[in-house]
């Protein structure tokens, strides 16, 4: 499906020249003029060896970091223009995260990390405990819900994870080296239940390095030395 | 017009917003994110509950953070309820005693030897004069009695050479009104009265540690004691003296019996009670009654109006303890600030994804800042608590009335949040400038 639909006005995310450089010295240029277009529903994945520029694509497509050069729309709305507290506002209800650490807080429950994001992006507060069960169920972990993130293995874990990154519903699903920390097996887990977010409609960019990971999206893009390329 | 008013609310409420969610109504940023119902948001609960949450995750770290502040703000809200008490305790005496008394004596001057002698004399009639001012309860006339070298006060005439003379007890001449004045009580037989003071009569009261040195315990035989070789019967006991306690080693003869046996020259001082705050009136006018022609004849001693003595009193407690609960709650707050400051690095991952999940970096700020302040307020209820407790505890044991300001142990709690306040800035901010792309790459 990829880039068939040009025509589509608003595409879910939009980079034009796109470039991230860190004042050095030496000046280091992550990326070099990124031009990508992510269509809602996209199961995107952006491959690349470390040092890539992978992780600076991901904190610019999360709204963590600024591109130096070159604009972002998401939704059609730039997002240069915002402050940091509207970013932090966009980040709570439009973006979700998963990352290879899992980032789970080790001494709240299952059940309340996954409710943490939406203190922030302000689910009515009926809901919240309905949301927060109904993902877990939605990732299979609902007979853990009470368990501490310490005795959950580690594809359990990043289960957790993704079912907080999905509770506030985002248009985005950002995911870094989502199975850095895991076998082959757990690893599979996790792909499959973005599988199924997928064919929900859900948008993915799952940012790797490993390319089994990187098959099971539609379309794939390939960034090396700060630039990006497709690949398929 | 009915759209108006129905817009106006609306609009408000989008202008707040802009506070708790600031921008969710800028222009940009509406297309991308609706406002949430006011109900939704990062409230001040939420705030306080994610800063608690951990507070007791870790009870020894807990309890190390706190000492600082519970010893402070303990040793502070003691200091100030001991000084306090004291000062209550002291009032209190001053009042029963000191406050009510005065003594007037004649003025003397230093010789060049360094002696004191008397420049002027008391009038033989002065507890008369006394007594008749506004605010004299009682008086009494007191004088030293000197006897001739070697002279002794004995209970049997013996003269026993080979045993050293023994130096004799203080002789106070005084009149009748002695108990009253002094606030004496008999223990034994009688006080000697006006009479025999006017009739010069050989009678003597001695004080009960005297009495004992002299194995006298009864006097309805009317036993004799020799006061320079000259017999007196001893007519009663006495003790109890809430001032001049020095009169329980004195032996006691009537003013009349001393001028005509051991030729006493004047009266050495009057001593009165006086009502509570009558002190600086009777000061004034006592010279005047005592010695009209020259009142600067007369110096009386007199207790300063109560208030400021109390006040005194206290601050001279206070001082030291206070610097020092100080200095110990300086270390407190700088125990805290370690503490709160170690937390935040600890979880430099947590506010990574905090700020990722969309938390503003005020409110990781101030979930650092509530924690602090909480922990702060813990210590401090702890300590104005210990402290109450133990200003409690002395009180009793030492037989006192504590006197508490109950406002010191709420502003002691206080005092605690105030210092977890001022110790969680530095780390807050420190936490509210973490990057999340930083914090995140871990």
């Amino acid at each position: 499906m990829s880039d068939a639909d040009h025509s589509n006005p608003h595409p879910l995310v939009e980079l034009r020249d796109v470039t991230r450089s860190f004042p050095g010295p030496p000046e280091v240029q992550a990326l070099k003029g990124i031009n990508l277009r992510v269509q809602t529903g996209d199961y995107v994945s952006i491959v690349g060896p470390s040092g890539s520029g992978k992780s600076t694509m991901l904190s610019i497509l999360g709204l963590l970091d600024r591109p130096s050069v070159g604009e972002y729309r998401l939704d059609g709305t730039l997002t240069g223009a915002l402050d940091e507290n509207q970013r932090a506002a966009v980040r709570a209800r439009r973006i979700g995260f998963v990352f290879q650490a899992f980032h789970l807080m080790p001494r709240r429950t299952v059940l309340d990390n996954v409710l943490v994001p939406m203190l922030y992006s302000g689910v009515p507060r009926a809901e919240r405990e309905p949301r927060a069960r109904a993902a877990l169920e939605r990732v299979g972990l609902g007979h853990r819900i009470d368990f501490l993130p310490s005795l959950l293995s580690g594809g359990e874990r990043q289960r957790v994870a993704v079912a907080r990154a999905v509770v506030g519903r985002p248009s985005l699903l950002l995911a870094d080296e989502p199975t850095g920390n895991l076998d082959r097996s757990t690893s599979d887990e996790v792909l499959k239940i973005f599988d199924e977010l997928h064919a929900e409609g859900q948008t993915l960019v799952v940012i790797t390095h490993d390319a089994e990971v990187a098959a099971r999206a539609a379309r794939r893009v390939r960034i090396s030395d700060g630039r990006l390329e497709e690949v398929a | 017009m009915g759209r108006m008013r129905w817009r106006l609310p609306f609009r408000r409420r989008a202008r707040r917003s802009g506070v708790d969610q600031p921008g969710v109504d800028q222009p940009g940023v509406g297309a991308l994110v609706a406002p949430i119902a006011r109900a939704d948001r990062f409230s001040t609960t939420d705030l306080i509950s994610e800063a608690t949450v951990d507070i007791g995750a870790r009870p020894g770290r807990l309890i190390m953070t706190l000492a600082g502040t519970v010893l402070g703000v303990g040793a502070l809200v003691a200091t100030v309820g001991f000084a306090q008490t004291a000062a209550g305790q002291i009032a209190r005496q001053f009042d029963a005693a000191a406050a009510t008394g005065i003594e007037i004596t004649p003025a003397s001057a230093t010789t060049r030897g360094g002696t004191q002698v008397a420049t002027a004399r008391l009038p033989w009639d002065s507890v008369d004069r006394v007594e008749r001012l506004a605010g004299v309860e009682s008086a009494v006339l007191l004088s030293d009695v000197t006897l001739t070298d070697g002279g002794t006060v004995t209970a049997v005439p013996v003269n026993d050479p080979s045993v050293a003379l023994p130096a004799p007890p203080p002789i106070v001449a005084a009149s009748a009104e002695l108990l009253d004045t002094l606030g004496g009580a008999v223990t034994t037989g009688r006080m000697f009265d006006v009479g025999h003071d006017r009739r010069g009569d050989r009678v003597a009261v001695i004080g009960a540690r005297q009495a004992e040195r002299l194995a006298i315990n009864r006097v309805d035989s009317q036993p004799s004691i020799f006061i320079g070789g000259i017999a007196y019967a001893v007519v009663g006991i006495v003790d109890g003296f809430e001032r001049r306690a020095d009169l329980l080693d004195a032996v006691i003869i009537p003013t009349g019996a001393a001028r005509a046996d051991f030729g006493l020259g004047g009266p050495g001082s009057v001593q009165a009670r006086i009502v509570v705050g009558a002190g600086p009136q009777v000061k004034d006018q006592a010279p005047l009654t005592l010695s009209p022609a020259d009142p600067e004849a007369v110096e009386v001693a007199a207790p300063r109006a109560g208030s400021d003595l109390s006040r005194n009193v206290q601050s001279d407690v206070n001082l030291v303890f206070v610097a020092l609960g100080v200095i110990v709650l300086l270390a407190g707050g700088l125990g805290i600030a370690n503490v709160t400051m170690l937390s935040v690095m600890e979880r430099t991952a947590e506010i990574g994804l905090r700020r990722a999940l969309g938390a503003t970096s005020r409110q990781i700020a101030g979930q650092f800042v509530v924690e602090s302040v909480i922990i702060g307020l813990l210590g401090g209820i702890m300590g104005a608590a210990l402290a109450v407790f133990g200003v409690l505890t002395v009180s009793v044991v030492a037989g006192w009335v504590p006197v508490l300001d109950p406002l010191l142990a709420v502003g002691g709690a206080l005092l605690g949040a105030v210092v977890g306040l001022v110790a969680g800035w530095l780390p807050a901010r420190r936490a509210s400038r973490i990057e999340p792309v930083v914090a995140l790459r871990s």
